[in-house]
């Protein structure tokens, strides 16, 4: 028997480790982006990979340590992370996750305020204590997303970057090939990890999956010193120190957003830079002096519960990460792979990621939860 | 009709209404920009004026925003002093100051902010500025961007030694900080550019070694060029540069392609001008390539206008994306493979041609197979991808020294023209500023309630395993809905 022929539509973290998965399990793969390789939120995001709450989790954490030796290239994946407290607030909630995950089984040890200005030289006086996760890090999106498509085409897969899908043949109730402004391409089976994209797609397709989108920021410093730990995160800020020490940092209001098709044309950033820079220099005074050098913003795909999609329907597989899909992506193209060739998830259960929790959700969703557009 | 429901972590009515407004801004207060200041203070709107010079001794040392290849005296140190020369140098002032215009000197524009797709949450169209002390943002309804022209760099053997700087760094050392630390130098480009620097510098009572072009003949205005041979400047045409050969204080001697050698502290680069857009660019305002006009130039648009060099160089017949590429040939032909192209992250001409990693990670064999040839094979050549991979562009000075030359190295290479090769992205903050001076100490109470590390949403962060059970309830008391942290 001939190979399975595979459309993935997105090239994002999931689409990408779900095609690299597929191609490792002897499918003929396709990837179909609108754009480049990780052009959206995969390559924006903040690299957090500790997702402790997810079905994934386990699955997450048994790969990263390998991701750079599986792939091929680096990912530039850091063991761990530091939470720290400014406020006795954070102090209170941190010590809350520490106990949360403990009690599940993930190590977490409790830092006093000396123990973090150890870990963390820029923390300051301010410092009231933190926690150490002894589990998730971070790795580069650039470079990750990268790393996927290279180790795709290295195992045969191909990526069709500038090419949008603009709709899908069926027979039968089964999707039989994927069209694109490049052409259309023939499948068994279709993934569909298109980001926040990914509800006006399977709607072509007679599939309901409720989603919104939201816009969210972050600043970048110059180089810190290096630390001995580049995952700290703490006063309302998620980030990292980058293997090169600038550190990357995001957090704070987002903004609901509405878009064509084809999603936004730019990403603008907003003045939530100062605010995002006033955080950070006092989580690390000893960093207020380094200069902010850039600011972005990202479009984050969200279910109405803010967990993530991985569901099949027919030769149908679909997945939205709800804005926790950099890290998990290892676990989520695991995940889709299984999904597509064997109809169920082989090393977890992922039925608290199925579709029919929306199933009869109102038509006012986004209204009832204040997400609606400005 | 019921009130619109508002998701308390959104950032709905949490940006407050700029404090100060006015009717016009205009940023560069050069003669351009004074005079739409004077202008609009005449026809009795407000006006605010700002010109981030002088600016630091440390943005003077990251090469913010010109070239100034630390050939700035330590003069520069003192902000107080500085502020005064500068006024001092820039008199057309007086008449803004007559006119009514609120004048703001040492204060930089970092950012251009308004409505548009996909921002709906700002109180109307404000402008983020800086001093030395603080950032703050101010309001508008006309901003005229008057910033002038950046310095074109293009990278050589030696290019990154102390005392390689750019035109535009030495007029404004030279004319308005009197701060010039340099004494023989040698000029590369005779163009109209490199002709007045030339003049600027004899006039000055600098050594002008030589102008050297690279075509086979002076490039410049004939009446310049009578002024340069009447000064006794010598042009060597038909030669570039291969090497700047130097000691711990840079620039020491300059080593040509005919083989000779010119004694000098100083190069200073006058091969082209870039208009200086970031501000616009970083607003994703409307642009246009034009290579007579030195580059892509800002579209006017109701709201924000350009005017000076900012708005395009002018257009004398001179090709200059053509004469850029003549020297850019030239001087790539002198470089190997191990010449510095991007001074901040350190990475060479054969790491941006190679789209290999800095130093700091190891570069697996599957990795070194790679390369930009390997990356066309996939899309066209895209500026930003190769910075997200090599880290070129990405430092310190956001590709200010070598942003344009990747450009040029990219079209080349990859056979597209400069003016379809996407440009890459500027973005806000356009100027470094410390964390704790672009920090926002005042912000609003709203900002400070609301503010949720992660979109705020109680269930997303509950772990799976305790849905439905007592603890999901738990985890909502105790952190309060969400990582509100
Ligand atoms: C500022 C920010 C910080 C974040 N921080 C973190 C973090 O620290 N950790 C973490 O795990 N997550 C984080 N996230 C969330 C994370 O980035 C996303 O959940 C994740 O990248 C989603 O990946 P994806 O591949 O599912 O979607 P995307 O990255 O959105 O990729 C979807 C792809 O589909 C393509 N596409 C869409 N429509 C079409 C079409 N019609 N035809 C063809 N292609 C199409 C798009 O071009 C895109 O490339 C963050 C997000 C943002 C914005």
């Amino acid at each position: 028997m001939s190979a399975q022929r595979i459309v993935v539509v997105g090239a994002g973290a999931s689409g990408l480790s779900a095609a690299w998965w597929l191609a490792r399990a002897g499918a003929s793969v396709t990837v179909l982006d609108k754009g480049l390789v990780g052009w959206e939120a995969s390559g924006r995001n903040g690299g957090g990979c500790s997702h402790y709450q997810s079905p994934l989790f386990k699955e997450e954490q048994r790969l990263w340590p390998q991701m750079d030796e599986l792939l091929g290239y680096p990912t530039e994946f850091s063991p761990e992370r530091i939470v720290m407290a400014v406020t006795p607030r954070q102090l209170e909630q941190y010590h809350y996750i520490a106990q949360m995950n403990n009690r599940l089984g993930h190590r977490v040890d409790l830092l006093d305020a000396s123990q973090v200005r150890e870990a963390v030289p820029l923390a300051g006086d301010n410092c009231l204590g933190g926690i150490h996760y002894r589990f998730g890090g971070h790795a580069n999106p650039h470079r990750t997303v990268q790393a996927y498509a290279w180790a795709l085409q290295d195992l045969g897969g191909r990526i069709v970057q500038h090419s949008p899908v603009t709709g899908f043949q069926t027979a039968g109730g089964k999707v039989t090939a994927v069209e694109s402004t490049s052409g259309t391409y023939e499948c068994d089976a279709v993934a569909i990890a298109a980001g926040p994209q990914t509800g006006a797609l399977a709607v072509q397709l007679g599939i309901d999956l409720p989603l919104a989108a939201a816009r969210a920021e972050m600043i970048v410093t110059e180089p810190a010193p290096m630390m001995k730990l580049g995952g700290v995160d703490g006063n309302g800020l998620y980030g990292r120190q980058t293997l090169r020490g600038n550190l990357a940092y995001g957090g704070g209001p987002h903004e609901w957003v509405e878009f064509g098709e084809l999603g936004p044309a730019t990403k603008p950033s907003t003045p939530l830079t100062r605010n995002l820079a006033r955080r950070l220099a006092e989580l690390l005074p000893g960093a207020a002096h380094l200069n902010v050098i850039r600011s972005w913003a990202g479009v984050i795909e969200m279910t109405p519960d803010g967990r993530p999609v991985i569901d099949r329907r027919e030769n149908v597989t679909l997945c939205t990460m709800s804005g926790v899909g950099f890290g998990l992506s290892p676990a989520s193209g695991h995940a889709i792979s299984d999904l597509v060739l064997n109809g169920r998830c082989s090393f977890t259960d992922i039925d608290k990621l199925g579709l029919s929790r929306f199933d009869g959700i109102e038509a006012d969703w986004r209204e009832q939860r204040g997400w609606l557009a400005l | 009709m019921t009130a619109r429901k508002i998701d308390p972590h959104a950032i709905d009515g949490k940006f407050p209404a700029p404090t100060t407004r006015y009717a016009v801004v205009v940023i560069g207060a050069g003669e351009a920009g004074c005079a739409a200041a004077v202008a609009a203070a005449q026809g009795g709107a407000s006006v605010l004026l700002v010109d981030e010079n002088p600016v630091s001794g440390s943005a003077i040392g990251n090469d913010v925003p010109w070239f100034f290849g630390a050939r700035a005296t330590t003069a520069v140190g003192n902000s107080g002093r500085m502020i005064e020369t500068v006024f001092t140098n820039m008199p057309w002032l007086e008449a803004a100051i007559e006119a009514g215009v609120e004048l703001q000197l040492g204060v930089c524009a970092w950012g251009v902010y308004r409505n548009g797709p996909l921002v709906g949450s700002l109180p109307g169209q404000v402008v983020g500025l800086a001093d030395a002390e603080r950032s703050w943002l101010v309001g508008f309804d006309r901003l005229v961007l008057a910033t002038g022209a950046r310095d074109l760099a293009l990278p050589f053997p030696g290019w990154n030694q102390p005392g390689v700087m750019g035109a535009a760094a030495l007029r404004m050392l030279v004319e308005r900080y009197e701060a010039f630390a340099g004494r023989r130098l040698v000029i590369l480009g005779s163009h109209d550019l490199g002709l007045e620097t030339a003049l600027l510098a004899h006039a000055k009572g600098l050594e002008v070694v030589a102008v050297l072009e690279v075509r086979g003949a002076p490039q410049g205005d004939p009446a310049l060029l009578d002024q340069v041979k009447a000064a006794g400047i010598a042009i060597q045409c038909g030669v570039h540069p291969v090497e700047v050969q130097g000691g711990i204080d840079g620039v020491e001697r300059l080593v040509l392609s005919d083989g000779s050698t010119l004694t000098c502290d100083s190069v200073v680069l006058a091969i082209g001008l870039v208009p200086m857009i970031e501000l616009h660019d970083a607003l994703n305002g409307a642009r246009t390539f034009d290579p007579m006009r030195g580059g892509h130039i800002p579209q006017p648009d109701g709201a924000i206008s350009a005017v000076g060099l900012c708005a395009g160089l002018p257009d004398t017949g001179f090709d200059h994306a053509a004469y850029r590429f003549d020297w850019l040939g030239a001087l790539g032909g002198a470089c190997g493979g191990d010449t510095i192209v991007c001074q901040c992250e350190e990475m060479t001409l054969a790491d941006l041609t190679g789209v290999q990693p800095p130093r700091y990670l190891d570069r697996p064999p599957a990795l070194q197979q790679r390369s930009l040839k390997t990356l066309l094979a996939d899309g066209p050549a895209n500026q930003d991808q190769i910075k997200r991979l090599t880290r070129t562009g990405m430092g310190q000075c956001q590709g200010r020294r070598c942003r344009d030359a990747v450009a040029m190295i990219l079209a080349v290479e990859s056979g597209t023209e400069l003016s379809a090769l996407p440009l890459a992205t500027h973005r806000a903050p356009v100027r470094p500023l410390p964390l704790r001076i672009i920090a926002d100490w005042e912000e609003s109470e709203e900002m400070r309630t609301g503010w949720d590390v992660w979109m705020g949403i109680p269930t997303q962060w509950v772990p799976y395993a305790d849905i439905g059970t007592p603890y999901e309830e738990e985890n909502r008391r105790v952190l309060g809905g969400a990582m509100a942290l």
